[in-house]
């Protein structure tokens, strides 16, 4: 079953072409890793999945992306509800300056949730599903910008798991971080997949054959190739994918 | 689920905000607009060549601002010649060199006090400190414009020493290069823009004053060359505009002077958009 | 480190000046009458000296200057931070800080001339030059700062907080409102304080339109006198126990502002925490 389809899809900043006839399918509950060189067009791809390159001025993008069968440029469509229901996690841990409960009922409250016992519980499972639950449950009213930087991105990862997301975009997630706190990032997306679907851009091509099952790989711009992790790294298809991935250029 | 409209409250949330938004801009405009266009329509027909090259005589009933004009130059002059070294001497120590952070509390918690008191004691202070021992003049005004200033550059100086990249400091170090020569190749150009604008910020502060230099410097109209003039008494522009308006009922005269005072405003802010302009470029580079 | 230090010889002078000028026309006075006296005649045969008229005027004049002021300011300043086109938005800057370029005896001036007689019109008062006046004038004057330090302190709110907040489905006026302007709290309650402190310290504005007769500040339309401007009115021609009697006007000026810069400190700080 795949949830996100994409049909050729451009993207053009001003008389830049940043992504070229992409097309796609993105599997639910499963983690789809997008790898390739710097510039090759992968962050952009992810971001526009929920629509937050319309924030740039001179964007312009063609072709189709249906998020469960409705097309999410269409005019009818509510960003704000499209990225509800697709989450993203950032690059850099960015947590809110104000606590950690505030942080993680944020969304909640945005979206309309005001009781307190209601929020209390989404809280606790949005910071439990981020395996965060017992390093934080005694100071929850402490800033958040006092943790570690490790412990940081596991908040942003509640706080978007609190609005209940069907998908999470994670935009390179662990690249901040040192290497313990990278592989238990890890462990936790491979945990998160029982319930979300994860589509996650990485630079670093061990981390998606440790965590991804479906693997995508951009060059300047384009989809090169698309397919099982295993496949896509044991055999690939394409000659310019085995040149990246047997590290030729990059 | 997607095509859900955001509920009514979040909507109502957005168009308040927004229409409160909207008419809080509309009023700010109409406010520099009118008072743009009021005071340059009554001040500017009453801007002569007489007014600005003569000095008032009661003999003739003449008034003349040339005097004014004058001393407004010198006081400013004379500010900045004292308040520039050390307000940036001590914005770069307190950022680059000092290592006691309560001395750096203390020194930054009086700074910030001392922009934060109103103009009219100092005025008072100077009055006391400096008129009581050199007599009303307009160093004595000068020197309690630095006292006003100093925070201003203080300030601005450090702020734009925080932009300065960390990183360049430690390149520039890694390179060998020794505190003082990290700080004149690497800090002081990084804070060129935070000292300009200190500058522009205080010669409108400058020109704008009154109450400081209503009973430190005097309201006298007499014309004077620039150290001549800084030892006796004199009215800046400002003062005289005020004297002229409250205690004289000449209106025309204040006009013409709040007009010219707000050309030199928009002057002056032009002169700040231009160089933030220049060096936000050249950072960019 | 010299040069540092000079700022703290300054607040101390300053201080130290301000109390040793202003202690004895109190103790002469009596601090309860000084402070509480509701009649000020420094001129009578038998002069009073109670400041109280001073004291309320300046702060009734402050409250209804922010109470005007801060609204308007901190939404122009969202606006221009968040929304604006960089175009308006640079305008807009431009003719901010020209109205904070204005010396305030423009604005006495030109309160003078349009608003003293407007409110006279208006309201059908004998006297158009009130506190009312006043409190508009202030609120004009401390228009700039607000708006600019505002929007210094917006600006400076890091663009993933931003993006988190949008990412999580709220509407960009949303996360102005919920996740920048909480983030730049600091920035604004300082930009507020400021504006107490102009409000409470500005002086020749208000003495061209607030009347400068020491009534107490029982109605809007009331002529009344501020404490700044009960300093400088009387200045000029005051000696012996009047004139001292001014200096301590100014300490418990001093006094108020350094009440609000320690205000100011203390939230900054506990933000901090």
């Amino acid at each position: 079953m795949s949830i996100i389809f994409v049909k050729d899809m451009c993207l053009w900043y001003g008389d830049h072409q940043a992504l070229k006839n992409v097309n796609i399918e993105i599997p639910e509950k499963s983690i789809t890793a997008f790898i390739g060189p710097s510039g090759c067009g992968k962050s952009t791809f992810l971001k526009t999945l929920n629509r937050m390159n319309d924030l740039i001025p001179g964007v312009k993008i063609t072709g189709d992306i249906c998020y469960e069968g409705t097309d999410i440029f269409s005019k009818e469509v509510d960003v704000n509800n499209l990225r509800k229901e697709i989450g993203m996690v950032f690059q850099k841990p960015n947590p809110f300056p104000m606590s950690i409960y505030d942080n993680v009922a944020y969304g909640p409250r945005t979206h309309g949730i005001t009781n307190r016992v209601q929020l209390d519980e989404i809280v606790e499972r949005a910071l439990r599903d981020a395996a965060i639950w017992d390093e934080v449950k005694d100071r929850l009213k402490k800033n958040a910008l006092g943790m570690s930087g490790g412990q940081q991105q596991r908040l942003c990862i509640a706080r978007a798991l609190a609005v209940e997301p069907k998908v999470l975009l994670m935009d390179e997630p662990t690249s901040a971080l040192d290497p313990i706190s990278t592989s238990r990032i890890e462990e936790l997306v491979m945990e998160l997949k029982e319930k979300y679907t994860i589509v996650m851009v990485t630079h670093n091509m061990q981390q998606a054959v440790r965590v991804s099952d479906y693997t995508a790989f951009f060059l300047l711009g384009e989809l090169v190739e698309f397919g099982k992790t295993d496949d896509v790294f044991s055999q690939p298809r394409e000659k310019r994918t085995e040149d990246y991935i047997t590290g030729r250029f990059g | 689920m997607l095509n859900k409209s955001l509920s009514k409250k979040r909507k109502g949330f957005e168009v308040l905000m927004k229409a409160l938004m909207l008419l809080s801009v509309g009023l700010t405009v109409a406010l520099v607009l009118f008072l743009l266009i009021y005071v340059l329509g009554q001040g500017v027909p009453n801007i002569t060549w007489e007014l600005l090259s003569t000095k008032p005589s009661y003999l003739t009933e003449r008034i003349g601002i040339l005097p004014d004009i004058l001393n407004t130059v010198y006081i400013v002059l004379a500010t900045l010649l004292i308040v520039l070294p050390l307000g940036v001497g001590a914005a770069i120590y307190l950022t680059e060199y000092a290592s006691n952070n309560k001395l750096v509390g203390i020194i930054e918690y009086a700074a910030e006090t001392l922009s934060g008191i109103p103009s009219i004691i100092y005025g008072l202070v100077g009055m006391l400190l400096f008129s009581n021992s050199m007599g009303t003049c307009l160093m004595a005004g000068a020197l309690t414009l630095v006292i006003m200033n100093l925070p201003t550059i203080m300030r601005t100086t450090q702020e734009s020493l925080k932009t300065v990249p960390q990183s360049y400091r430690e390149g520039a170090f890694g390179l060998g290069a020794g505190k003082w020569r990290v700080v004149r190749t690497v800090v002081l150009p990084g804070c060129v823009d935070g000292v300009i604008t200190g500058c522009i910020l205080s010669v409108g502060r400058i020109l704008g004053e009154s109450a400081a230099l209503l009973f430190t410097a005097g309201f006298a109209h007499a014309v004077n060359g620039i150290i001549d003039g800084l030892a006796a008494p004199g009215a800046t522009l400002t003062v005289a505009l005020y004297v002229y308006a409250k205690e004289q009922g000449e209106f025309g005269v204040a006009f013409a002077i709040a007009a010219i005072l707000m050309v030199l405003t928009v002057l002056i802010n032009f002169a700040a958009a231009l160089v933030q302009k220049h060096f936000a470029k050249r950072r960019s580079l | 480190m010299l040069l540092g230090l000079i700022t703290v010889c300054c607040v101390l002078l300053i201080t130290v000046y301000l109390v040793i000028s202003g202690i004895p026309a109190i103790r002469e006075i009596g601090l309860v009458n000084f402070l509480f006296g509701k009649e000020w005649a420094s001129t009578a045969s038998d002069p009073k000296y109670g400041i109280l008229p001073f004291i309320l005027t300046s702060v009734y004049g402050t409250a209804g200057a922010i109470l005007i002021g801060v609204p308007v300011g901190f939404m122009t300043a969202v606006y221009l931070s968040k929304l604006a086109y960089p175009k308006v938005k640079s305008v807009m800057q431009f003719a901010v800080s020209l109205l904070a370029g204005i010396p305030s005896v423009v604005y006495g001036l030109v309160g003078m001339l349009v608003l003293v007689p407007g409110i006279r019109k208006i309201f059908n008062v004998p006297d158009g030059a009130s506190l009312l006046a006043a409190i508009i004038v202030l609120a004009i004057m401390i228009l700039p700062s607000i708006i600019k330090m505002s929007i210094t302190a917006l600006d400076a709110v890091p663009k993933e907080y931003e993006d988190a907040s949008l990412a999580l489905g709220a509407t960009p006026i949303e996360t102005y409102f919920k996740v920048s302007v909480p983030a730049a709290k600091s920035g604004i309650a300082a930009a507020v304080v400021l504006g107490v402190g102009r409000a409470i310290g500005e002086a020749m504005a208000v003495m061209m339109v607030a009347g400068n007769v020491p009534n107490m500040p029982d109605s809007l339309f009331q002529s009344v006198r501020f404490l700044t401007t009960a300093v400088s009115s009387e200045m000029a021609y005051s000696s012996g126990l009047q004139r001292q009697a001014l200096f301590s006007i100014a300490l418990v000026l001093f006094l108020f502002i350094m009440l609000i810069n320690a205000t100011l400190n203390f939230f900054l700080k506990r933000e901090k925490e």
